[in-house]
């Protein structure tokens, strides 16, 4: 993996809808960077022969039988949302489609 | 379809179907459509902090399903989240199944006998439902989306197909067959108009032999007609531009059905990244070959084995006959067939009357009965009633319910006395004695001009076939 650059930050920060500023790009670059270069330690293991985690914990298949429980009411929903039209959550109109 | 020689139509088909659980992926907020809006949310579907998602044992059984009817095979898989803004999702990742899927390699074969690979089936759940307000001042003037969270976390299986099609009539032919195992295996209902199945294609077009062309992907296909349509559109449009020296463009399409054209709806130049990363609050799920074998076990013979199943009903069946076996099976009124032929009715019979009295809106009337579908063929076969009385029994039925005979009674469905046709035809005979002559001479188009004219005269009430053996009968 080569180095962190400023642009892949830039990048992810788009992304993920986070505005920084270009002090900010530089000191979470440095961040990133150092994180990554931990992980990175790992390679330095044989890891031949080790099946990937696929979660912490060693379980599986927790799963819940398919028995309807009761939702929120409906008022107290829409008390969340930052503005109601005819029972919906309204928002800004979305332009396109979902991805 | 009309791509030059040499020339072809590549396709891939990504079918998403709702599964029909009681509750949906993640939550026990009720899976069902047509509820009053955000009436089915709770802290895990409306994305909530702090909430946990905790996975629905039926959804994974549909799942798997799907997958063992397509031959897939089931494996261990995993959960990730795929992260995009959008404001149906509100999250702002759905979780889906990415580079470990529940059902890997497959394959579904079609009526014609090809065969097309399935690359994949995974769950994920569903988005919720956006309506788009347009700026005629509903709200405050402006132009404004309102969500409904109903369906958000509904549980989905995204079958992806190999690009293995050829042409937009089997990719037709392959969602209808699909559809047909979804509702088979109790996965799905299968109704494209109300979204629980969804169609997305991927079209490209190549010279044979050389690498596949650049593909686009088409949204909005509504319906097996717009399928098909949309690809016959779409390849001619991508032949049209390479031989003019042109390129297509990756980009995702929208098919407009009334336009019948499709048109750029996003381009995909900068591939979607959607920095999928394992969903933390969720563990791996590994089917023990247990569990695997109780879901097959409970899998009924998919709509191949029944159309093999009805056709051997027949004797040497005709295509017009093999076509009505297909309706039949699509219908899912297999059990009406069984239920005549099991009271001595013909099959060819109870199969044509099943596939056209059983279509459209008899199949949704709980009044009509296989018993009772069985009784009233018995009628007809043993000429108690006219085919078209018949059909009007079956379709009263249909709407109201009741016995066969006591409705047949009811439409003054009485079986004529021969002696009332033979005055008729005696009367008929009379009157055009010209036609009567050709008849005799052996023209038989004109026995139709009698038995029309003894059906006109009874109100539909003789029997046809009656009729024509009276007439032969005369003619000596």
């Amino acid at each position: 993996m080569a180095g962190l650059s400023r642009e892949d930050v830039a990048k992810v920060a788009r992304l993920a809808r986070i505005a920084l500023d270009d002090v900010e790009l530089d000191r979470f670059t440095d961040q990133l960077a150092q994180v990554l270069e931990h992980a990175r330690d790992l390679e330095a293991l044989d890891l031949a022969g080790v099946a990937p985690t696929a979660h912490p914990h060693g379980l599986v298949n927790v799963v819940r039988d398919d028995v309807v429980r009761a939702s929120l009411e409906r008022t107290e929903v829409l008390a969340q949302a930052p503005d109601v039209a005819e029972d919906r959550f309204s928002v800004p109109r979305i332009i396109g489609e979902a991805p | 379809m009309s791509l030059p020689e040499g020339w072809e139509v590549v396709v891939g088909l990504e079918v998403h179907t709702e599964l029909r659980t009681a509750t949906k992926l993640f939550c026990g907020c009720a899976n069902a459509f047509g509820a009053e809006p955000n009436t089915q949310t709770c802290p895990v579907c409306l994305g909530l902090p702090g909430s946990l998602p905790v996975l629905n044992r039926r959804a994974v059984e549909l799942a798997m399903a799907i997958g063992l009817a397509l031959h897939a095979t089931v494996s261990s898989s995993t959960f990730h989240r795929k992260n995009y803004f959008y404001p149906d999702m509100p999250k702002d990742f759905q979780i889906s199944q990415y580079d470990r899927p529940i059902n890997a390699g497959g394959y579904l074969d079609l009526p014609d006998g090809s065969r097309v690979g399935i690359e994949r089936a995974h769950l994920e759940e569903d988005t919720g439902k956006s309506t788009h307000l347009g700026g005629g001042g509903r709200i405050h003037g402006a132009e404004r989306s309102l969500v409904d969270y109903n369906r958000s976390g509904v549980p989905l299986v995204e079958i992806v197909s190999a690009p293995d099609i050829r042409s937009a009539a089997q990719a037709r032919a392959y969602a209808a067959e699909l559809r047909g195992i979804l509702i088979a295996t109790g996965a799905s209902d299968g109704r494209m108009e109300e979204g629980s199945m969804r169609v997305d294609a991927n079209v490209s077009v190549h010279r044979v032999g050389e690498p596949f062309g650049t593909r686009c992907e088409m949204k909005n296909l509504n319906s097996l007609r717009s399928l098909q349509r949309a690809i016959d559109y779409e390849a001619e449009r991508q032949y049209a531009l390479v031989a003019s020296g042109g390129v297509v463009r990756q980009e995702t399409r929208h098919w407009d059905e009334d336009r019948g054209v499709t048109s750029t709806m996003r381009s995909k130049e900068e591939a979607d990244d959607y920095r999928y990363f394992q969903e933390p609050d969720l563990v791996e799920l590994v089917p023990e070959p247990a569990w695997v074998e109780a879901v097959r076990a409970g899998l009924g013979p998919m709509p191949a084995a029944r159309r093999a199943h009805l056709a051997a009903l027949l004797d040497e069946p005709t295509p017009a006959q093999l076509d009505a076996v297909g309706t039949v099976v699509d219908l899912g009124v297999d059990d009406f067939v069984e239920a005549a032929v099991a009271q001595g009715v013909e099959a060819d019979r109870a199969i044509a009357r099943a596939a056209n009295e059983l279509a459209g809106e008899a199949r949704e009337r709980p009044g009509l009965t296989p018993g009772a579908f069985a009784a009233t063929l018995r009628l007809e076969q043993a000429g108690e009633l006219s085919a078209t009385q018949a059909k009007a029994v079956l379709a009263t039925l249909a709407l109201a319910g009741g016995d066969p005979v006591g409705v047949a009674r009811e439409l003054g469905f009485e079986r004529m006395a021969a002696g009332e046709l033979e005055g008729l035809i005696d009367g008929l005979i009379g009157e055009h004695p010209d036609e009567w002559g050709r008849f005799c001479e052996g023209d038989d188009k004109l026995a139709q001009f009698f038995t029309g004219r003894v059906m006109r005269a009874t109100r539909g009430q003789a029997d046809g076939k009656v009729v024509l053996d009276l007439l032969r009968a005369r003619r000596g």
